[in-house]
């Protein structure tokens, strides 16, 4: 298996010296750092909670059906917070939902992530004015990290949003061990 | 059967209880009844067999300002006609009796009447909010209702 210089390298990844080929088992390692192969492996299987609220959640369901197939992103829903890595917030979040909201995302294990989808979400949206029962952004219970504008938004914008996040989380610099 | 019919009927049985028929620019025209007659009216409606309304499509609450209202829609399955009921109830502590066992349909859109409006149903199965939290103060569909400025530390 010798690395071959026509394909190059990985971004990231120190370049591989173009030695004499090696044959045996020294030659199925390779040498990368952590903070990479940790996020990448992060932002490849990010498992979104089941969260849909209003008209919002129809789109992200088109998102994940057949025909935008958020799965190759290796996005795939849990109906659990337990083993979701990322609260996709699609809709529109009432003053009774937030309690369970802000439970769900006590509920989620680190790391997680939080996409606000669409207008509702992002900052209570055609309810802004004149509402007494929408929250005015889900960012007043929850820290947001990719806001998607829309109303609703397109599944392209979401899977942009998803492809944000991804590039959000492969900068992340993860600590080791246990923590202090 | 025509509205005029109707309240034709519903005003020999009933006399001063049944008040007036609002059928100009109503549709379906609306029967205005006494606040306390409202479950005998409601009960005849749905078992005089050439009235049979026995469904009640919609129970809502309006505020006029200066008085409080219910409005039923009444639709006949059988005969094919409807009618609505009106009740006008004072704005301070509007009450009237409930209608949730003449047609069982009345308890959701009773709770949300008073859920929105605090017009309260005595006799009700089962009077509380539906729509909003259970502590929250106030009735919002209300002209003179004043925004709360924050709920559970959330500002609103």
């Amino acid at each position: 298996m010798s690395p071959d210089p026509a394909h190059g390298t990985p971004p990231g990844l120190p370049a591989v010296s173009a030695g004499p080929a090696v044959t045996g088992p020294e030659a199925q390692v390779l040498v990368g750092n952590a903070d990479l192969f940790v996020n990448w492996a992060r932002k490849s299987s990010l498992w979104y909670l089941l969260f849909a609220t209003a008209c919002c959640g129809i789109e992200l369901m088109q998102a994940g059906a057949s025909r935008y197939d958020m799965d190759r992103f290796g996005a795939v829903f849990r109906a659990t917070p337990r083993q979701a890595d990322l609260m996709l917030v699609a809709g529109t979040i009432t003053h009774k939902m937030a309690e369970r909201v802000k439970r769900l995302y006590d509920q989620m294990p680190e790391p997680k992530y939080v996409i606000s989808m669409g207008s509702c979400a992002n900052t209570g949206g055609p309810f802004f004015k004149d509402s007494y029962c929408v929250v005015k952004g889900v960012d007043l219970l929850i820290p947001v990290d990719v806001y998607i504008p829309g109303c609703p938004p397109r599944p392209e914008a979401l899977i942009d949003g998803i492809m944000n996040l991804q590039k959000i989380i492969m900068k992340k610099k993860n600590v080791y061990g246990a923590k202090a | 059967m025509e509205a005029q019919a109707i309240f034709d009927t519903l005003k020999g049985k009933f006399g001063d209880a049944v008040v007036e028929l609002q059928g100009e620019g109503f549709r379906p025209a609306f029967v205005v009844v006494a606040p306390a007659s409202v479950k005998e009216v409601a009960r005849f409606l749905r078992d005089d067999p050439a009235l049979s309304f026995d469904s009640l499509m919609c129970l809502s609450g309006v505020d006029y300002k200066e008085k409080l209202a219910v409005a039923y829609h009444l639709y006949s399955m059988t005969h094919r006609h409807a009618i609505g009921m009106k009740v006008f109830l004072p704005s301070e502590a509007p009450s009237l009796p409930t209608v949730d066992d003449v047609w069982p349909a009345a308890n959701f859109q009773e709770r949300e009447a008073f859920d929105l409006y605090g017009i309260v149903f005595e006799g009700s199965k089962d009077l509380r909010r539906i729509l909003l939290p259970e502590d929250w103060e106030g009735h919002p569909l209300r002209k003179d209702y004043k925004y709360p400025d924050f709920y559970h530390g959330i500002k609103v």
